[in-house]
């Protein structure tokens, strides 16, 4: 008598459609999933534990190495949780820019995952105009940070230096032509018959289970939850801005395909904004217990070499307490949970990082489906390894 | 303030017994409960006052500052009425364990492994309990604060300030 048995098949962690260095067991009948059992922690740099040993100036630089497709975010989640640990009011300019430079990074973040996805599912030509709009947003990571992808650029208390004077034109620029490309990389691929068959349908996970297993972002909007930070637990400055919340209706890949374009072009419009609201003005808080001097102190002057030997030696005490301070990050909610003793180091410091709990539901979202749909499951989810591995 | 938060209103009136300390810092309240009614009273949360989302779970290691070693952190959010509650509850080093939330949110399955998996903490009940994070063949649990920084095996850790 024939007998049938499944097969269980190792996927990664070196393997080009999962994004990074994401091992999945696969146990199959035939080609279809049974179950799917990730394995992680290839990169895990215990950054949790570093931040323990180190005051909050000195984290900052790690929390560029979280999502590294999305630098400014993840300083963004830290420095807020900081702030709000020591109470810093930060100067008007400085919030401007920080949103400028958040929704770029959404921008950067999304056309990299649009790129892959679409690369995944056998679309290759959107992965190379994607990559060619992603180069400019580095170039303006460049242009005021000094580097491309680990940024640090944010401080406590403000940003570490001003934009250059091209920094407006540049991005003015850019977020002209965005919407055009959006254009182009919808006329590749929204009617295309291919990518329709492969993302209808496909990764399909209920309001009410995406919310039980805790998605967030474009994947939870996806699933028709109504649910924003930047609107609805406002945070930088967000309430000051007017912008549209997409939403998806049939729960799967395609839905949430639609939710991200829109959350790139409502990115552009976020950015217009704040362009039009920045006025010259300070950069970073009239605070020194808190914030370094500016440069030219530090060369010509005893106190301020001393000042800023001391923030850099020492760091600045933060008050005895805990904070959560979550951001409506390009991925979901990334948050940042800081315990202070009322030392310049934190006694603990949590990341609550959105891909980590994403990745969860891909069992839920992939059993039942063929290995070539997981493949578009993994790119829908839009994970990045080193933030769930810290 | 902390007294008129709709949740703490709610879990005095129902759980007054179990409630240890009510705490507003920076707005955001944080209610420390007693280990033993810990499932009954987040699933209430969940249920009666819609707190459908957990946020995060963690753990914090408190070893030589607090009698009980370890505290367990549940940040909920609720969609719904867009606010946030934070609950405690306080794990010994000799009872190392907690009845798991992965009944009440199954978001909790992976976190809580990882407080398994880097403090330490068993978790009663939960389906997967397996280290996520580390090998599986990894000894010690790293967010400890008594294990070393740089590892087993190596030079004690110094400090990055001289």
């Amino acid at each position: 008598m024939a007998t049938t048995e499944t097969m269980t098949l190792n996927m990664g962690p070196q393997h080009p459609s999962t994004h990074g260095v994401l091992r999945l067991v696969l146990e199959l009948d035939g080609e279809v999933i049974i179950k799917v059992t990730p394995h992680i922690g290839y990169l895990h740099r215990g950054i949790e534990k570093l931040s323990e040993h180190r005051t909050y100036h000195q984290i900052l630089p790690l929390t560029d190495r979280l999502d590294y497709l999305a630098p400014m975010s993840n300083n963004l989640g830290y420095i807020l949780a900081v702030e709000k640990l020591i109470g810093v009011e930060v100067p008007e300019r400085a919030e401007t820019i920080r949103i400028i430079m958040a929704e770029l990074t959404r921008l950067e973040s999304h056309l990299v995952w649009i790129a892959c996805h679409a690369l995944d599912i056998g679309a290759m030509t959107v992965f190379i105009y994607a990559f060619r709009e992603r180069e400019t947003v580095m170039e303006i990571y460049e242009l005021i940070s000094g580097a491309r992808m680990t940024s640090n650029y944010f401080r406590v208390g403000g940003l570490s230096q001003d934009v250059p004077d091209e920094f407006v034109k540049k991005v003015s620029d850019f977020i002209d032509v965005m919407p055009g490309y959006l254009d182009q990389y919808e006329g590749l691929l929204t009617t295309n018959p291919i990518w329709l068959k492969r993302t209808i349908g496909n990764g399909v996970i209920s309001a009410e289970d995406a919310v039980d297993i805790g998605l967030t972002g474009p994947a939870l909007r996806g699933s028709g939850v109504d649910w924003d930070l930047r609107r609805d637990i406002p945070y930088a400055g967000y309430d000051k801005y007017q912008f549209k919340v997409p939403v998806g209706e049939k729960c799967d890949t395609f839905d949430r395909y639609k939710v991200r374009l829109v959350e790139m072009r409502e990115a552009c419009k976020i950015v217009r904004q704040a362009l039009d609201k920045l006025k010259p003005g300070p950069v970073l808080a009239d605070n020194p217990q808190v914030c370094y001097p500016p440069k030219e102190n530090v060369y010509n002057s005893i106190e301020g070499l001393i000042h800023h030997f001391k923030i850099a030696s020492e760091g600045y005490a933060a008050p005895e307490g805990e904070v959560y301070q979550g951001v409506e990050a390009p991925k979901g909610e990334l948050g940042f949970y800081i315990v202070s003793d009322g030392g310049n180091k934190p006694e603990r410091m949590r990341i609550r990082p959105p891909s980590f709990v994403n990745l969860q539901a891909i069992e839920q979202m992939s059993v039942g489906s063929m290995i070539a749909d997981l493949v578009a499951v993994i790119g829908t989810l839009d994970i990045v390894l080193g933030e769930i591995d810290r | 303030m902390a007294e008129n938060n709709r949740a703490v209103l709610k879990l005095k009136e129902k759980f007054a017994a179990s409630i240890i300390e009510v705490v507003e810092f920076r707005g955001e309240v944080t209610v420390t409960v007693a280990k033993n009614s810990i499932i009954e009273i987040l699933s209430f949360l969940k249920q009666s006052l819609q707190y459908n989302l957990l946020t995060d779970l963690t753990a914090v290691d408190y070893l030589g500052k607090k009698e009980e070693r370890f505290m367990m952190v549940y940040l909920l959010c609720s969609i719904p009425n867009k606010d946030r509650l934070r609950i405690k509850a306080a794990v010994t080093e000799v009872d190392c364990k907690i009845p798991t939330a992965s009944t009440v949110w199954k978001t909790a399955n992976w976190l809580e492994r990882e407080v398994f998996d880097l403090f330490g903490i068993t978790f009663d009940g939960h389906p997967d309990l397996r280290r996520i994070l580390m090998t599986d063949d990894w000894v010690g649990h790293p967010l400890r604060k008594d294990y070393p920084l740089q590892g087993p095996d190596r030079e004690p850790y110094k400090g990055r300030l001289s």
